[in-house]
Parts: C-alpha cells; sequence; structure tokens
C-alpha cells in the first residue's frame, strides 16, 4: 500500500483539493530577481514563472510562494523596499483577500474581526484585552505580544506574524485603530 | 489505550514533547516542561486533561513542539508522528494548532490510515485547514470551526480563511446554506460542530442539534474559547461519547462555564479553566 502511495501520491494530491501557492506580481524583472533571491535567503520555497493570462499587469514574470507564508515574504521585501503590485492565491482564477470587517460592540469594549481573526481593545484605556481566532502557529505568539498593551504601542502583527492568520491579524488591528484613533 | 492531542506551543525553544499532560496552576507540564494555559494548544489539552479528569479518566498524551509561525516545529511534529505511528496506543487523535503543509498532512494521514485505521479523527485551527485543503476533509470524524472557518469550508476555491471569497460573508443567519455547501463540494468531515451564537451540530449534512442558551456574548471575544470547546469535546470521545452528543454536551458545558465564570471580553481562557468542573455539572 504503502509503495502505490509513493507512486501515485503525487497524481493524487492533483487531483484533489486547493493549490497552498501563490503569486507575487511585480512591475519590473528586476525586481522579481532581487524578490526571488531574498525570499529564496529567508528559506522559503519560490520558484519564478511566467504569469497566467488572468494577470493583466506587471511584467513577463510572476514569483510562486507559499501563500501561508504572505506576512512574511512581504515583510521581507518592504524591508528593502520591495513592493508588488499584486498578490494572490494560485487557483483555477485569481482570489483576493477579504475586505470585509465584523464590527461587535461590546460597550465598554470593541472587538473587530477580519476573516478568521478578531482584536478586542477596552474602548477607554485603547489596551488590547484579547486577541482569538485563527489557525496558524503564530497566532498564540502574536497575542502573547499584545495582549495587555496599549492599542498604539503594541507591536504591529506584521513584525512577529509570518502567516495569513497573522495577515488577518494585521487587517483587522489597522480597522481597530481606524475606528480607535487615540 | 489513550488519545493524542497534536499541536504547537508558542515558545521559539520550547522542545519536542511526548507525553500524558498533568495541569498545575494554570500550566501545563509534560515531561518536565511546563507551559502557561493562555490559549492555543496548551488551552485544549488542559481542558480535555481537567474535563477528563471529571470523568475518571486518565489525562490525554500530547505531541508539542515550539512553534512562533516559521513551521520549523510544525514539521518536526508531523515528522515524528509519522515514525512513531506504528507503536501508538490510542483511539484518536485531535489536531490543532499546526502550519498547514499539504505535504506533511498527506504523510500523517496515509500513516493513520494504514497503521490505526480505527482512530476518530478531530482537526481543529490549522490542521483543519490544511485537511480541507487536501482534499481529504471527509476522511476525519470531526472539525470545530468558528463562522468565519465555516464560511472557508463553504468556498471550495479559498486555501485558507484569508481568501474566502466575499459572497460568503460571515453571515451567522446563513449557516445552514454554508454547511450544506461545504458537505456538496465534500470539504466538511463526517462531523461538525460549528461555533457560533447558535452552536450547530452536523452528522454526514445533516443538522443533528443546535444550542444557543445560555449565551454569553462576551465568550466570543475571548482567546481560547473555541479551543476550550474542542478540548472538552476530545475529552468526552476519550469517553466513547457518540459524536453528536458528545458535541452538543460540550458545547453547552463552554456556554455554562460563561455563565459561573461571568466573563468581560478581557478574561483570558485559564480563568475560566476553574469553573470547568461545575460547567460540566450543570450540563449532565
Amino acid at each position: 500500500m504503502k509503495f502505490l502511495k509513493n507512486i501515485f501520491g503525487n497524481a493524487r494530491e492533483k487531483a484533489r483539493g486547493v493549490s497552498e501557492r501563490g503569486i507575487l506580481v511585480f512591475n519590473h524583472t528586476s525586481e522579481v530577481i532581487e524578490a526571488e533571491s531574498l525570499l529564496r535567503e529567508a528559506g522559503l520555497e519560490v520558484k519564478v514563472k511566467g504569469p497566467p493570462p488572468e494577470i493583466q499587469s506587471g511584467c513577463d514574470m510572476v514569483i510562486e510562494f507559499p501563500i501561508m507564508h504572505q506576512l512574511q515574504a512581504l515583510d521581507i521585501l518592504e524591508e528593502k523596499r520591495i513592493k508588488p503590485i499584486q498578490v494572490t492565491a494560485v487557483q483555477d482564477h485569481l482570489l483576493e483577500p477579504v475586505s470585509l470587517f465584523n464590527v461587535k460592540d461590546f460597550g465598554e469594549y470593541l472587538m473587530v474581526r477580519a476573516a478568521n481573526m478578531k482584536i478586542t481593545v477596552d474602548r477607554q484605556s485603547l489596551e488590547i484585552v484579547n486577541v482569538s481566532g485563527g489557525g496558524c502557529p503564530d497566532v498564540p505568539f502574536l497575542a502573547e505580544q499584545m495582549v495587555g498593551r496599549r492599542l498604539h504601542e503594541a507591536p504591529e502583527p506584521r513584525k512577529y506574524g509570518r502567516t495569513l492568520c497573522g495577515y488577518s491579524l494585521q487587517l483587522a488591528y489597522e480597522e481597530m485603530k481606524r475606528r480607535c484613533p487615540g | 489505550m489513550s488519545w493524542l492531542i497534536v499541536g504547537t506551543v508558542p515558545e521559539e525553544d520550547f522542545p519536542l514533547v511526548h507525553g500524558p499532560v498533568v495541569v498545575r496552576n494554570q500550566s501545563l507540564r509534560v515531561q518536565e516542561r511546563e507551559v502557561k494555559i493562555a490559549r492555543g494548544t496548551p488551552a485544549l489539552a488542559a481542558f480535555t486533561a481537567m474535563a477528563a479528569r471529571e470523568m475518571d479518566l486518565a489525562p490525554p498524551e500530547v505531541l508539542l513542539m515550539g512553534d512562533t509561525g516559521s513551521g520549523q516545529g510544525s514539521r518536526k511534529v508531523y515528522a515524528r508522528l509519522v515514525e512513531i505511528m506504528g507503536e501508538l496506543e490510542v483511539e484518536g487523535f485531535t489536531f490543532h494548532y499546526l502550519l498547514p503543509d499539504i505535504y506533511w498532512h498527506n504523510k500523517v494521514l496515509w500513516a493513520i490510515q494504514e497503521k490505526q485505521p480505527s482512530a476518530v479523527l478531530v482537526a481543529d485551527a490549522g490542521f483543519m485547514y490544511v485537511a480541507k485543503m487536501s482534499g481529504f476533509s471527509a476522511d476525519y470524524d470531526l472539525f470545530t470551526p468558528d463562522i468565519g472557518e465555516m464560511c472557508f469550508l463553504a468556498d471550495e476555491t479559498a486555501p485558507h480563511p484569508f481568501y474566502t471569497r466575499g459572497f460568503l460573508l460571515e453571515d451567522e443567519s446563513r449557516v445552514e446554506e454554508y454547511i450544506s455547501r461545504a458537505y456538496s463540494e465534500q470539504n466538511a468531515a463526517r462531523h461538525l460542530l460549528v461555533k457560533g451564537a447558535r452552536d450547530y451540530i452536523v452528522q454526514d449534512g445533516q443538522i443533528m442539534s443546535t444550542v444557543s442558551e445560555p449565551a454569553v456574548p462576551a465568550m466570543e471575544a475571548i482567546g481560547g474559547t473555541g479551543d476550550s470547546l474542542t478540548g472538552i469535546v476530545t475529552a468526552r470521545l476519550m469517553a466513547k461519547e457518540d459524536i453528536p452528543a458528545a458535541c452538543h454536551k460540550s458545547a453547552l458545558t463552554n456556554r455554562h462555564l460563561g455563565v459561573l465564570g461571568l466573563p468581560t471580553p478581557a478574561f483570558s481562557i485559564g480563568e475560566l479553566l476553574p469553573f470547568l468542573a461545575g460547567a460540566m455539572q450543570e450540563t449532565g
């Protein structure tokens, strides 16, 4: 059985599920080349490919990367001032990140949810009192860094986050800051 | 026979540990190592251990390693699990905070199916995401999504809740539609416990029961209330309860935690753990 799985494993994987890869689109080929080496040096498994037909912008090359590490990849590039013009998930068609926020008013406290991540703040003191949701391993770590600190003094999730859950928390955090300008 | 909880700890240098857990003073102890019960897999394991104690059961075992998001700890956990699969004496697995990785998910699932074919499989958090991504959701006995994750299961194209398409809004009034859609695309486990203002207990696409009372709204904001619920379900499955019944009772118990603990949205899940025994008594 194991022998057969080894032979047919890849075919089986391709026949099921969805892709765990994402695409970074850049304006210039030089950015693609520099981004590829930076991401590779950081240990991310990346490949340079031609863009799929749905992508109408950017140069003739894109970088395929493990999408769970989207936040880490963008952070590495931002440090070197390289900004992709588009980031998408690779499926039959392009997927866009969630852009809707769910807000819950507890009176003394305000909660903002983005995708699967929630952040809750004490309205008066602006202390972050809870971070919840998510499923990637950086979430409990981010919660430890942020809970108990004031909204405008806490480290941004993108500072320590590595995954799409971390990215969702960043969006929720930014929306919370917009609603509680301090 | 025991139960194995597989996940990670939010400390970079926490070593790979495997063994039964002990809960002591808001900490989880395994193999001479301690970790705080703040949220995540330590919270889940603590609630399982305490609920098991209330039912006169031995504590669960855990397989844990530190991982703060790089995935290195998760991959070591996956590799060790595959390595020891044949030696385990477990009735079931609860998978939790692990970096989604299709390659390792499939290795783990195939090892279970070959060496532990009768094990009950529960997946939550990152491992539920990768179970769906891999296309093998139907091989699992129970998923425990919240409303945002339910939308993700309902979207056959989304690799992560972050990419759930906009027409699948997080609208609790449409949960039944999301459940139906997830089953039609084979993106649901045989049972679902959908956590929300109303909890849904589902078997093979059929809603078996719902739980909406008692309601303590602050529980939604508290990090770890989903982990506590999955932990309590795990203990009830260790007691060999039927899966829908275990989910229904656990949903009630988790709500009674809120009634007894009277939390504000600023509570931590560790502060609710002392109320577990009372909440289980309230549930019956």
